[in-house]
């Protein structure tokens, strides 16, 4: 975005780290709250990361979510949640949640019927539509959608960039790296598609591609346009972005701005405000990429307590070993075969 | 209201949601709980097709309370003008003004005209179709003998011709019978009383189908957000336009912007979000039938021989319109350069006349008829995009031929052999006698070019890349067609004759690179115009009927000033004013916004510090401030004109619509408006419910209605068939697609975010009908059945209309059959009915049913549509009978989430 871009010295009036900021921690500052939904960071990523077409969706039924999840193929994904209105009196046929769960019958129209008393197969006009209740729409009259209890909340995710990040941690040949501007970035000509990262990921991000993709096999995810950063650019995501959801910046000052915009909200009654991967002394150690969102993470599909498992790092050697040997396969294999 | 501005305007978006920062208040109203209802801080819902109502219902709330800001009103609308003493109400001739006519289904306006012996006021906007005077002195726009009004219609996705015929006449509003006082029951002011007397808040709850309170939390949030303080914008887009009330429910928000005081002043306006880019551009440069550049009439074959009748008959005798025949002058100076010279009329007889109804939904009507042989079609899929679609697809089986430039292969150029009817056996290949010629198009970062947008303004584009293959530009097309075609009609034995016209044009613009790309801004240069010496001008008021001066558009006329595009000016916003005068450049003359000398009150000082715009400088005699001044620059506020002034002078000082033929925003339309002086709540042309005001005039008694056999009707109350299809059915788009999808679903990365055709429908639809979440559903209408996964979801909110629960089913309209992401057209189901004032298709509100399970593909589809129509109740049956059996497709599990 550009219109209301926050002064920063470190950064040029492009949105771009400035020559000379290497050393800067930089990130994501994804206030949710103001996200409408549009995708164009998801579309802006792939164009500029060149990722490619997710073959494994269609129509998921998922609200307008039809990316699904990050993974090699979604570097930004953009989840909806529809939080359906508290009233009561709404007749709800047996169909519990409706969007985001499993696909599921309206009973085969049975639950409805049984609930209705009435054939189906007569319109609403010709036969009594009496037989359905009349409620009131709402409960309240209340003036907002907040305060019919219906919300729409909408939330671009990404990798989180952690301060110790796992997949970096448990890597075992070195392909992940942090950047001068402190970003976790793979590189996919060292990459040797073990996977370990895959597992160790707390978020669930880092995956590898299918076979018969370009660079099919090893392990992908966002860079924060590493690239473009260093070609003085912010990230595609935060460009495309048109009402400023995602933010680009040295992350001390988005922090401080994120903890302005959270006392913003919440002093203007807005429920459920709170920061995600703000904190440092989480089980990540903070995130470089973090969010201002609207409601508990799980409501988002974010684990609300991530922890680098390092905790674990005997068993962690362990897979190291096997990594190793790994490798050596891999290498071989890399002979033979002429390509990974 | 009636848009869906976060998801279709997302980029615009960003200044609603910058807006909200700063404290605004973001109402929407509409149908559905899209993306937009998310962001707002106040969601109502309302029936689709009721929007009058709610209008309505808030300038009822408005008068009742007097809570309209009269210090505005007084002065600058025609509130206290009174009207003829004919006039009459819907409430007094059930449901229609004085003068219909029911037998030719025309209105005669003689009786909404104002009272007093002031000529009779012509319309700034609005129906222009007829001339404004006619030979005999008689009014055609008042005489429904005088002339046929042939429809104009952009049909896909589209907006009608939403063009203003502005040929009003400022005159003198002395001779207006007005009282001041506003209590004269036959003065403005009294007749929208009584006119919105009956829409109360109850009445709006009922016919909309939500709770008094919630229309009552916006109508109080507007009245208290209005005032010399504080001002307040109504956004639309094409959810107000696709009706067959689409015009009247602009006007009706007109009024409620009027008697706020919020036209003319920063913050305020109705502001219209067109349904693709540059559809002003291609208004104002017209792609329709019936107009010249700048909104000239066209000629007609019948009633402009000549240059002097055509400049008879549509040149006013004060205002702008006085000067057409030098803005038309100018135009064919620009086109037939030296051949065009005062004794040969400058060429007038060069110009095409029409003869009649040339739009395209009537084309496409014609050549179902057989009575069209070859056809055009640039960037335009209306066997997708256009309502009634599978009627478009049996036309265009009637053609000889058929060119299609696009940027891919759209379902219009492949329709003969892989289109729905082929499967279904109504249409074979081999007996398809269509010659269909692809030619690929350049895409807009392809080639330089302006946009115009909403707000007139033109913003100049480069191209980025150069376009692959044997794609082209459109402009390369049209030059080089016009010049190959001249070329084969050398030494034609018709070349002094029919092919004058086209030998004769100016058709020489520089060209450039390999492909020899004409120089886009070598035609803005012509379109801006130059003076005998060749000197680009500077505005139209340089322009002189003579011959001496050409310029292809002269509303654009400025936009090339000193030789510079204007149109390419790029400062940064931290570089200039509030009102970004050196980005870009708008019509008319560099304003920004238009009718700003309402910013100021009568006189000439703003209305408040902190919505200060443009005010009268008195020391230097003239009006300034943050823009171009919309008026008269050294026109004082108190000036009063003379009785014989004409032009610009004939204007008041006080007179901010300067327009219109009174100066005045009109509360009440005298003319111009071909249903009705005031908007008025009708019903959809296709409706489950009664309507509740006017029983006898269910829907507007002015629609067009285009019978034929494939576009039959749904039945609609009181015919007690209307409950064959019984949920009310609205068409729209996602952010993800574009229109008819040429754009996005030929494109991986657009189309992996919405593969497939949905429809969505509310838990209790699904109940009713039997349909699984993620499952499919076939929705039927008389028209035809389509198939598409079923999003079962609260957004789509029930509504109680009368006491009873009413619930519509979403059809987004961007699937066709072609491409990555395919699916059934929701046009396919919509009728052909349209709006009369501008033609459009009526595609917000109609009727339909929906059953379980997917559509069959072959000719059991007919069958289907067939017996669903004749025994709707058997029909359903069935199908749930099967859908049981079946279980009514595969759904495919979402994510799961906790949530
Ligand atoms: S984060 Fe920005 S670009 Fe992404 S969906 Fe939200 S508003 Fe659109």
């Amino acid at each position: 975005m550009t219109h209301s871009a926050h002064a920063s010295d470190r950064l040029n009036h492009a949105g771009g780290p400035v020559p000379g900021t290497e050393g800067t921690r930089f990130g994501f500052f994804t206030d949710t709250s103001v996200c409408i939904g549009c995708k164009a960071c998801e579309v802006a990523c792939k164009e500029w990361n060149q990722v490619p077409e997710r073959t494994d969706t269609g129509f998921t039924g998922d609200s307008m979510d039809n990316t699904g999840d990050l993974g090699a193929d979604a570097w930004r994904h953009v989840a909806f949640i529809e939080q359906p209105r508290g009233h009561d009196a709404m007749p709800r046929a047996g169909l519990g949640p409706l969007v985001g769960g499993e696909a599921r019958s309206a009973g085969n129209g049975r639950a409805g019927l049984e609930w209705f008393g009435q054939d189906p197969g007569l319109p609403p006009g010709a036969h009594g539509a009496e037989a359905i209740p009349q409620l009131p729409i709402f409960n309240g009259e209340p003036a907002s959608p907040a305060e019919d209890g219906f919300r729409w909340l909408m939330s671009s995710d990404v990798c989180k960039h952690c301060s110790e990040a796992a997949c970096l941690e448990v890597c075992p040949t070195g392909a992940i790296f942090y950047t001068e501007f402190d970003t976790v970035v793979v590189q996919d000509d060292v990459c040797n598609g073990c996977g370990y990262c895959v597992t160790a990921c707390p978020y669930g991000v880092i995956e590898r591609r299918s076979p018969g993709q370009p660079g099919g096999g090893g392990a992908f995810k966002c860079t924060l346009c590493y690239d473009r950063m260093k070609g003085n650019q912010q990230p595609a995501c935060a460009q495309a972005c048109p009402t400023d959801s995602i933010q680009f910046g040295p992350l001390e000052e988005l922090r401080a701005r994120a903890d302005v915009r959270a006392e913003e909200l919440i002093g203007a009654g807005v429920p459920g405000v709170q920061l995600y991967g703000h904190d440092q002394g989480d089980g990540v150690g903070g995130n470089g990429a973090f969010f201002l969102l609207l409601d508990e993470p799980e409501v988002y599909g974010l684990p609300p307590d991530p922890v680098t498992p390092t905790r674990n790092l005997g068993e962690i050697w362990r897979w190291v070993g096997v990594a190793a040997a790994g490798v050596v396969a891999a290498a071989g294999a890399a002979v033979l075969g002429g390509d990974r | 209201m009636g848009s869906n501005m976060a998801e279709n305007h997302p980029v615009g978006f960003q200044w609603v949601m910058e807006a909200k920062n700063r404290g605004a208040r973001i109402l929407h109203v509409d149908p559905r709980f899209t993306r937009t209802s998310a962001m707002a801080d106040t969601y109502v819902p309302l029936r689709p097709g009721t929007d009058i109502a709610f209008l309505g219902g808030l300038i009822h709330h408005i008068l009742e309370g007097e809570h309209d800001f009269r210090d505005y009103v007084l002065p600058y609308t025609n509130a206290s003008h009174i009207i003829d003493d004919e006039v009459q109400l819907p409430d007094d001739l059930d449901g229609v003004f004085s003068g219909y006519d029911p037998g030719s289904k025309t209105y005669d306006d003689r009786s909404w005209q104002y009272a007093g012996d002031a000529p009779d006021v012509h319309a700034a906007a609005g129906d222009r179709i007829n001339d404004l005077v006619g030979d005999d002195g008689r009014d055609p726009a008042r005489d429904p003998d005088a002339g046929t009004p042939p429809p104009g219609a952009d049909p896909e996705g589209g907006e009608g011709s939403a063009a203003a015929f502005e040929g009003g006449s400022i005159g003198n509003v002395g001779d207006i019978e007005r009282d001041e006082t506003l209590q004269h029951p036959r003065c403005v002011y009294q007749l929208l009383k009584r006119h919105y007397a009956s829409y109360t808040p109850a009445a709006v709850a009922s016919i909309c189908g939500i709770s008094e309170q919630r229309f009552l939390s916006v109508a109080e949030a507007l009245v208290h957000n209005s005032g010399r303080e504080r001002t307040s914008a109504i956004v639309y887009s094409v959810g107000w336009t696709q009706h067959t009330t689409g015009a009247q429910n602009i006007r009706a928000a007109s009024i409620v912007q009027l008697l706020l005081g919020n036209v003319g002043r920063p913050g305020g306006g109705i502001l219209a979000l067109r349904g693709h880019a540059s559809i002003q551009g291609s208004t104002d440069v017209p792609t329709l039938y019936d107009l010249l550049p700048g909104y000239l009439p066209m000629p007609t074959g019948d009633k402009h021989q000549d240059l002097e009748t055509y400049a008879q008959r549509t040149t006013a005798a004060k205002g702008f319109w006085s000067l057409t025949p030098t803005y038309l002058i100018s135009l064919l100076k620009a086109w037939w350069g030296g051949h065009a010279t005062p004794d040969n009329d400058f060429r007038f007889d060069h110009l095409p006349r029409i003869t009649g109804d040339h739009s395209a939904y009537q084309t496409t009507l014609d050549m179902l008829d057989g009575k069209v042989h070859g056809y055009m079609l640039f960037g335009q899929n209306p066997v997708v995009g256009s309502a009634n679609s599978r009627l478009h697809r049996m036309a265009l089986a009637e053609l000889d031929w058929l060119v299609v430039r696009d940027l891919t292969m759209i379902e219009s150029a492949t329709f003969w052999h892989d289109g729905p009817e082929i499967d279904a056996g109504e249409l074979v290949t081999e007996d398809i006698g269509t010659e269909v010629f692809f030619l690929p198009a350049a895409a807009h970062v392809e080639k330089d070019g302006t946009f115009t947008n909403t707000q007139r303004l033109l913003q100049w584009h480069q191209a980025a890349v150069s376009p692959k293959h044997d794609a082209r530009s459109d402009l390369w097309f049209a030059y080089h067609l016009g010049r190959r075609i001249r070329a084969k009609l050398d030494g034609s034995i018709t070349y002094r004759t029919r092919d004058l016209p086209l030998h004769e044009l100016t058709w020489d613009y520089p060209v450039e690179g390999p492909h020899e790309e004409p120089d886009a801004a070598a035609v803005l240069r012509e379109i801006n115009g130059w003076d005998a010496e060749g000197r680009p001008l500077s505005g139209f008021s340089e322009l002189r009927d003579d011959g001496s001066t050409a310029c292809g558009c002269w509303i654009y006329c400025g936009s090339y000033a000193q030789g510079v595009n204007q149109t390419f000016r790029r400062t940064a916003w931290t570089e200039m004013g509030p009102a970004a005068q050196e980005w870009g450049w708008a019509w008319p003359m560099d304003r920004r916004m238009l009718y700003n000398r309402a910013s100021a009150d009568p006189d000439g000082r703003p209305w408040s510090e902190r919505k200060a715009y443009i005010w009268w400088d008195e020391q230097a005699g003239r009006w300034t401030g943050l823009d171009t001044p919309d008026f008269a620059p050294e026109m004082a506020p108190h000036h009063r004109p003379e009785a014989d002034a004409t032009g610009i002078a004939a204007l008041g000082g006080d007179d901010p619509f300067l327009m219109q033929a009174d100066g005045k925003g009109w509360l009440w339309a005298p003319s111009g408006v071909v249903d009705g002086p005031l908007p008025t709540h009708y019903e959809p042309h296709e409706s489950p419910v009664q309507n509740p005001l006017h029983g006898s005039a269910q829907a507007n008694p002015m629609r067009q209605i285009r019978p034929h056999e494939h576009n039959p009707d749904n039945p609609s109350p009181p015919d007690p068939e209307a409950a064959t299809y019984p949920y009310a059915a609205t068409s729209y788009r996602i952010a993800e697609h574009h229109t008819a999808g040429g754009m996005s679903r030929f494109q991986s990365r657009l189309s992996e975010l919405a593969k497939e055709m949905f429809v969505e429908v509310h838990p209790e639809v699904a109940a009713e009908r039997g349909l699984t979440h993620g499952g499919w559903a076939t929705i039927v209408s008389s028209r035809t059945a389509i198939e598409a996964r079923v999003m079962v979801t609260e957004r789509m909110a029930p509504l109680v209309v009368d006491g009873r629960r009413r619930h519509q089913v979403g059809l987004p309209y961007h699937w066709g059959h072609g491409g990555i992401a395919t699916g059934d057209p929701a046009n396919d189901l919509f009728s052909v009915v349209l709006d009369p004032n501008v033609h459009i298709q009526e595609v917000k509100a109609a009727t339909c049913d929906i059953l379980p399970g997917r559509r069959p593909r072959d000719h059991r589809l007919r069958e289907l549509v067939e017996a669903h129509r004749r025994d709707p109740v058997a029909s359903r049956r069935a199908h749930l009978a099967d859908a049981v059996t079946a279980d009514g497709g595969s759904p495919q599990a979402g994510k799961a989430r906790t949530r």
